[in-house]
């Protein structure tokens, strides 16, 4: 099989990247895969737990990374040049490597919306006001010191479906991410009382349903139809926060001693370079046009290149898995067709 | 004191602060499925007394948990418990063995 | 409180201000209602600072009162203000500073609509023509009195005689600033600090020894809202707002509240008579008496060592007595209702709840 033999580069370290690194090699390509940040496993090794089931998200890690033995991968590396020869990329690597790449497999995944945007909410202005990244974080490494909250809010939709952010769409994980957090915070202290703020509660996934249920009944989340509207800080250091209970019909103010936001995801910010690099093409939202949403929803307009993961749109962790295995196989069929 | 014809009024905004809700939470031991609710509207769609009072067991359930006890038990109040809503709910709600329990939960306000 | 959080959303709001050389136009209401604050604004600028500030006694009010209060349709205060701007033009300025937010506010949203409807722009050239034979040119720059403030508020501070500090307790004064909703609400890259968290007058009474109260309300409406004032059966419901502002700040025990607005300042001043008169309630430390509200003018001209009298200060409804003598301003109490050449202006009678002196 001597098509095998083909060099593909895949660009960024995440899981998407990951997963798309151990197919390719399975089935006998050369594949380098390059990270620019200093550990593989993208935002998922900032994440404590995953919903719907509550799977740890280190051993997960772990696991992908076991079944990337022969691939060749670099961290805190970064694509300094691309020059196109005929049907092969000639690939320039900041750590001096220069590869010959039949094809290039783009798995830059995306940035959580940064949360200070949103100025009426005070990120990093209210030290109680903290996004959803910074509570994983907390969970993994323990909750600060001292911190008892008696009422803890969730806000959906930051940076979300807010065409004053830039961001029209829905970010998908949001939703079920309050749900499964909200859940685990209650967990944590149980005479605390935690409310949920969403717009529509988009719980689509399998299991995710049954998740919402069990917040209401096992953990008896108060979920209030509104979006925050506005945060501020009492004397005390408490925040007073305000939204419609759209069900109700009536404005609603609340005091929390801490509020979650959402972040949404946005486009990688810091893969515009390789974007210009490469001239790939990217919709309204910022992230990657591919040929079309359906049936080539892995495909770039050029010969060679292929998406996998949130780079081409938001997407849950089992759904970025899926498309880069999908992407694998779509390189796999150009690769083939190729001799 | 002087009347300038105009005064400071209350605000209706719901205030979850003041909001006690030990009732709620006394309702949701004896009838844990009054929290079980999604807002759909179907019992108030299909319900005899909507339309011609002011009846709506979804804002019931809502005003509860937010604490507007007053305005929740008026509604209730006009219910003829005749049990479709029980049949249209999604969630399941045995809703008339609710409104039963509203009724004795708070019935000494 | 985060505080370099702030400052971070602080830069990203910078408008430039022209250092000199402004056609000055006043407010209607505030010449009513504190007609010594225009006036120190005057005096600081060009005696003080030595800047060119020109004004034409032939300029009027903008009409933005009667086109919030939906009498008169926005063409209408588009030629006025174009009329404004022929006199700018002709006196040979092109910078053009406003007093009153609420005109602020109008200004840039005319000059906003011209720039996205030319033809509206157009049709207004030939407005002016046709009612008085004028033409005009858009100002260079457009910035609201309170901005000019800023821009000199180290001026202020270095020649400053009595600083925002108590004298008592060798503590900075607590500040509540409250920004007019035309200011920065409606464009919030023409302002100096943004909607959210603005710096116009943060800045300046930092820079002053101030420290600055934020509560929880801070962001909410005077309560004015034209007709919901105008109109008496809607007066109520501008009262609560002010209310509603007043118990959240009350727990942070301001010593003084500082706007930019005329009408945020009559109202967050009047209604702590009315509240006070209808309800037995008064606000800040000094029981019986108000929170002190000033404008930015104003409060320079104080720590700037003016006389409050000649400035007006008489003119406000809750005393400011308490405020001077935190900041150990020298006053004569018999002075307060005498006007020029010490006449008598006659003593207001004084509420039950709440004292004027």
């Amino acid at each position: 099989m001597e098509n095998l033999k083909k060099n593909i580069i895949i660009i960024g370290g995440g899981p998407g990247g990951m997963e798309a690194a151990s197919c390719l090699n399975t089935i006998g390509y050369t594949v380098f895969l390059v990270e620019k940040g200093p550990v593989l496993g993208g935002h998922l090794a900032k994440w404590d737990r995953l919903f719907p089931e509550g799977n740890e998200a280190a051993p997960l890690i772990e696991k992908m990374r076991s079944r990337m033995e022969g691939v060749k991968w670099f961290v805190n590396t970064e694509v300094l040049s691309v020059n196109r020869l005929g049907s092969k990329y000639t690939v320039i690597l900041s750590n001096g490597l220069t590869i010959n790449a039949d094809a290039l497999l783009i798995a830059t995944g995306f940035s959580l919306f940064p949360a200070e945007k949103k100025e009426e909410y005070g990120y990093g202005i209210y030290d109680r006001v903290i996004t959803s990244a910074d509570l994983e974080r907390m969970f993994r490494e323990g909750m600060p010191e001292g911190l008892v909250p008696k009422k803890i809010g969730f806000v959906h939709c930051v940076g979300s479906r807010d065409e004053k952010a830039g961001n029209r769409y829905c970010s998908k994980v949001c939703c079920a991410t309050s749900v499964k957090q909200a859940c685990e915070i209650k967990a944590m202290f149980p005479d605390a009382d935690v409310f949920c703020f969403y717009m529509d509660l988009r719980m689509f996934g399998r299991g995710y349903e049954d998740m919402y249920l069990e917040a209401q009944k096992d953990y008896g989340v108060f979920f209030v139809r509104g979006r925050v509207s506005e945060v501020a800080e009492k004397k005390d250091g408490r925040l007073l926060v305000k939204a419609e209970d759209t069900l109700a019909g009536k404005p609603l103010r609340i005091t929390l001693d801490l509020l979650v936001l959402l972040s949404g995801m946005v486009r990688n910010t810091s893969a515009s370079a390789i974007t210009k690099m490469l001239s790939l093409s990217v919709r309204e939202d910022g992230f990657f046009k591919t040929s079309d949403m359906i049936y080539n929803d892995q495909r770039s307009a050029q010969d060679g290149i292929f998406y996998a993961g949130a780079c081409t749109g938001p997407k849950t962790l089992p759904e970025t898995l899926a498309d880069a295995r999908a992407a694998a196989l779509e390189a796999d069929f150009y690769l083939r067709q190729d001799d | 004191m002087i009347d300038f014809g105009y005064t400071v009024s209350p605000s209706s905004a719901i205030e979850i602060d003041d909001a006690g809700l030990a009732s709620f939470r006394q309702l949701c031991r004896i009838e844990p499925d009054a929290i079980k609710c999604i807002s759909c509207g179907s019992c108030a769609a299909s319900c005899t007394a909507a339309g011609f009072s002011i009846m709506n067991l979804r804002k019931t359930i809502l005003l509860l948990s937010r604490g507007k006890d007053r305005e929740a038990i008026d509604m209730v109040a006009t219910c003829m418990l005749c049990g479709k809503c029980y049949i249209v709910c999604p969630r399941g709600i045995n809703t008339r063995h609710l409104i039963l329990s509203i009724c004795k939960t708070y019935r000494k306000e | 409180m985060i505080y370099e959080g702030k400052k971070r959303i602080w830069s990203e709001f910078q408008k430039e201000i022209p250092d000199d050389g402004y056609f000055y136009a006043r407010s209607c209401i505030r010449q009513n209602f504190n007609p010594g604050a225009e006036q120190a604004f005057l005096d600081i600028v060009r005696n003080r600072f030595g800047k060119d500030f020109y004004e034409n006694p032939l300029h009027t009010t903008c009409g933005g009162i009667a086109y919030h209060s939906d009498t008169t349709p926005e063409e209408t205060s588009m030629t006025i203000i174009a009329r404004q701007f022929s006199l700018m033009q002709e006196a040979g300025y092109e910078n053009f500073v406003v007093s009153c937010v609420t005109s602020f506010g109008l200004h840039t949203e005319i000059l906003q609509t011209w720039e996205e409807f030319p033809e509206v722009e157009a049709k207004i050239h030939q407005m002016l023509w046709d009612a008085c034979r004028r033409e005009f040119v858009k100002p260079r720059f457009l910035v609201h009195a309170s901005d000019i403030m800023f821009k000199y508020r180290y001026l202020v501070s270095e020649n400053a005689v009595r600083p925002l500090i108590n004298i008592k307790t060798g503590k900075p004064l607590r500040v509540v600033e409250h920004i007019g909703c035309h200011y920065s609400k409606m464009f919030p890259s023409k302002s100096v600090g943004g909607a959210e968290y603005p710096y116009v007058l943060s800045g300046l009474v930092e820079a002053l020894g101030g420290e600055i109260v934020d509560y929880p309300e801070r962001r909410h409406c005077c309560g004015f809202g034209f007709r919901q004032y105008l109109v008496r059966a809607n007066r109520g419901y501008s009262l609560s707002n002010t209310y509603k502002k007043f118990e959240s700040m009350q727990p942070f025990m301001p010593d003084m509240i500082i706007t930019n607005c005329p009408g945020c300042n009559y109202f967050l001043d009047r209604w702590q008579y009315v509240i006070a008169e209808t309800t037995g309630k008064t606000y800040g430390d000094t029981p019986g008496y108000g929170i002190p509200v000033l404008s930015y003018e104003e409060v320079a001209a104080l720590v700037l060592g003016y006389d409050p009298w000649d400035i007006g200060l008489q003119m406000h409804q809750v005393a400011v007595e308490p405020l001077l003598d935190k900041m150990g301003v020298e006053y004569d109490r018999a002075a307060k209702y005498r006007g020029k050449g010490g006449k008598d202006l006659g003593k207001p009678e004084s509420p039950v709840n709440i004292k004027c002196y």
